[in-house]
């Protein structure tokens, strides 16, 4: 008997859902503005400002579309398979968060429009923005704590009342992103709320600087994860249902997601690889902490081929790679998500090269990093969301997914892939050749080595302009899922196959797992951060916008 | 947990290649001195850079054959001295704070790509090789004007 | 009602029965071969930058 999604948890979901898109929105129009200032194509009327413009995008598009979007579809899954329903309290924490996150969001993006906070997403101090920008980042990211608080409820209940017994896999999943984002966000939490409002407010002079930027990135390298991970779930737990296959293995899919809850955290320092005030030993540690990292992302990697191909041979493929033929591309709630499972090979590629101690400096600030994070989270990882949603909109609001919309999809991640191309390879080039990220039109007095870099400009202007044509589409795309016919569409979950071991219990003893993380923070962080406190000078703040 | 051989022998294999590069990496920054900026840690009070020496007398002088030493500060939205000059074939000692917000330093085409941060002094080292002007940018965003925030080297 | 029983395709098999076949995966094999292979095509090429400018 097919479950029906709750009507309830349903409205809960879409508005999550839809403020993502309407952020994606807003926060694409000022990206595709910023492609065409750097190439030359447009200048912007006297009261925008491309520092604006930039501070938005990125607020928007790394903070609010992705936590929004995260938030829905792991209360979907948690909602679908923890019992078929939230427990009042946490659909209530997921609302009271909600409604939290956009407070802090409206606050925060009328103080940027204003002028009064172009300090970027990453709001490096001694840059002093307005205290209300600072407010506003705190109350998405307490309402955040909110929602997730409200995931760990229902999983502890049914824990308890489902005693020994295996969780599923989407909750289980889900759990191990909320921890991951409860404890990474701790680092970020307490550089504005101790550091910066006092501050901002002028309660207090200076900041320590090296402080800040070190408590940021704490948060700043797992919230990549954050991203990641439930891509990751879609890709393990629904992509194997959706092409009538099964999970390759339900405990190293577990075990890869504790390994990112050990690594994904005690390595901050990769983004700080360039800067004073930290020892080369410690940039070094964290380095080799970083590198452990991948191994999860490697084992992933296999975990999918190797899915596709038990698939692909159980239909009767025989040769080394035929099996690749029998999977659905011509269903986009397959083709999105693959693709950006395709992509994520460059795109992790990149992310090893970053992190390479020494090797950082090729690449540092340059425009390799911006094509770098829209390969990661504005392809691999917002492609599987659009993929979720041609399924997920149609499952919590009682509708179907049309021949037509499908074949919207297909077209949108087409395009999508098309301007990425242009734009991310343009800007991994260019980045090479030294072409400083975060900066607006200038040819630096017409020295000879920034003219070359214009026409790299103008291809990501062109990129651009394309990506921007896959945002309006995905838009339409989810407004049209809104009103598709009515329907009943299955919550696609998973079975795993026969082939994989029982699932050890360890993998569930969070205790453990847990401690060990805590652990590995403390070794990388404690010295480094008793030298920051007892070493470094602390500055005034500067308006220079 | 058992593995599939097949997993187990891409597990090693991946995991051997990251050794590798970690090992290289490691060796170059240990044992031959090829480290990420600023190894060392030096403060300076960021409210009074003008005042605090070197920085009281920013500018380039010679230590010995070859050997320069360049004293700079960053600020919104340039770097004092405005250019400088060093024959072919020297090494520069580079030593730069910034007087207000966090700036970049970055020699295109080169190594020289570090972080300028008030209160901390940044070090690096390059050797000139082929002479040329050389475009010194700051690569982190620091205010309106950051796009005009250059600098050149002339190398002879 | 759901299931939540761990969804496994079949119960836990006895010991005897557990010496399968392991799947073939030759085709996954060579995939992450090529993905590994393009890590450390990319890494080098970045690493000889680096040592070019250096």
């Amino acid at each position: 008997m097919k479950q029906l999604f709750d009507r309830n948890d349903g409205k809960l979901v879409i508005a999550h859902i839809l403020f993502a898109f309407a952020a994606l929105l807003i926060g694409g129009i000022a990206g595709m503005l910023q492609g065409m200032v750097r190439g030359g194509m447009v200048t912007l009327p006297a009261n925008i400002g491309y520092y604006e413009l930039l501070t938005a995008h990125g607020v928007l598009m790394a903070l609010i579309f992705t936590t929004y979007f995260i938030i829905g579809f792991l209360y979907s899954g948690v909602s679908h398979t923890l019992g078929g329903r939230l427990l009042p309290a946490a659909r209530k924490l997921g609302w009271i968060g909600y409604l939290t996150m956009s407070v802090g969001t409206v606050i925060g993006v009328i103080v940027i429009l204003l002028g009064k906070a172009t300090v970027l997403y990453t709001f490096y101090a001694p840059m002093k923005a307005s205290p209300w920008f600072y407010i506003a980042l705190a109350l998405v990211v307490i309402g955040s704590w909110l929602s997730g608080f409200g995931i760990f409820y229902q999983y502890r209940k049914w824990r308890k009342n489902n005693s020994g017994k295996l969780s599923p896999l989407f909750a289980f999943m889900s759990v191990v992103t909320m921890l991951l984002w409860q404890i990474a966000t701790i680092g970020v939490a307490i550089e504005v709320v101790v550091q910066l409002i006092p501050w901002s407010f002028g309660w207090v002079d200076t900041v320590n600087v090296v402080l800040s930027r070190t408590l940021f990135w704490y948060f700043g390298h797992p919230l990549v994860y954050f991203w990641l991970l439930p891509a990751y779930i879609c890709w393990y737990v629904v992509i194997p249902k959706i092409i009538g296959g099964k999970i390759f293995s339900d405990s190293l899919a577990r075990l890869s997601f504790l390994l990112f809850l050990l690594f994904s955290i005690p390595v901050g320092f990769h983004h700080q690889l360039m800067e004073p005030g930290i020892s080369s030993f410690w940039k070094y540690l964290q380095v080799v902490l970083t590198f452990m990292v991948i191994v999860p992302s490697l084992m992933t990697a296999f975990s999918m081929f190797a899915t596709f191909e038990m698939h692909g041979r159980a239909k009767g493929a025989r040769s080394l790679f035929g099996w690749f033929r029998m999977l659905p591309w011509k269903d986009v709630r397959f083709f999105a998500p693959f693709m950006g499972m395709l992509i994520f090979i460059p795109a992790g590629a990149g992310g090893i090269i970053n992190a390479s101690n020494q090797m950082n400096a090729v690449v540092h600030n340059t425009l390799w990093v911006t094509g770098h994070f829209h390969l990661t989270v504005a392809t691999s990882v917002a492609l599987t969301f659009f993929g979720i949603a041609y399924w997920l909109i149609p499952a919590v609001t009682g509708r179907v997914l049309t021949p037509k919309m499908n074949r919207l999809g297909i077209i949108q991640t087409i395009i999508w892939c098309v301007g990425m191309f242009f734009m991310s390879g343009s800007m991994h080039t260019v980045g090479l050749l030294g072409d400083p990220r975060r900066t607006a039109y200038t040819t630096y007095d017409d020295h000879p080595d920034a003219v070359l870099w214009m026409p790299y400009h103008v291809a990501m202007a062109i990129g651009g302009m394309i990506l921007f044509v896959g945002v309006l589409l995905i838009v339409y795309n989810v407004i049209a899922l809104m009103r598709a016919p009515k329907g009943e569409t299955e919550y696609p979950i998973g079975e795993v196959s026969e082939a994989s071991e029982p699932t050890p219990r360890y993998l569930e003893r969070w205790g453990i797992w847990l401690g060990i993380a805590v652990a590995l923070i403390l070794f990388a962080y404690t010295i480094p951060l008793i030298d920051m406190l007892n070493n470094t000078v602390n500055s005034p703040g500067y308006v220079t916008w | 947990m058992h593995l599939h051989r097949l997993e187990k022998a891409w597990l090693t294999i991946g995991i051997a290649m990251l050794a590798i590069f970690l090992i290289v990496l490691g060796t170059m920054a240990f044992s031959m001195g090829v480290t990420p900026p600023s190894a060392h840690h030096h403060t300076v009070d960021p409210a009074n850079v003008a005042k605090t020496a070197p920085f009281d007398n920013p500018g380039i002088k010679q230590v010995s054959d070859k050997h320069y030493e360049a004293v700079m500060v960053a600020y919104a939205f340039g770097y004092t001295p405005q250019t400088l000059e060093v024959p072919a074939g020297s090494t520069v000692d580079f030593i730069v704070t910034s007087s207000d917000v966090v700036h970049g330093f970055a020699i295109v085409g080169t190594n020289v790509n570090m972080m300028i941060e008030p209160g901390e002094v940044s070090h690096i080292s390059h050797k000139f090789d082929k002479p040329g002007t050389y475009l010194l940018l700051c690569n982190e965003y620091c205010g309106t004007g950051h796009e005009y925030m250059k600098s050149t080297i002339v190398v002879k | 009602m759901s299931d939540f029983r761990p969804q496994l395709g079949q119960q836990t098999p006895i010991p005897q029965e557990q010496k399968k076949q392991e799947p073939v995966l030759k085709g996954t094999f060579a995939a992450v071969l090529l993905l590994g292979a393009f890590i450390a095509i990319s890494w080098i090429g970045v690493f000889l930058i680096f040592m070019t400018r250096n």
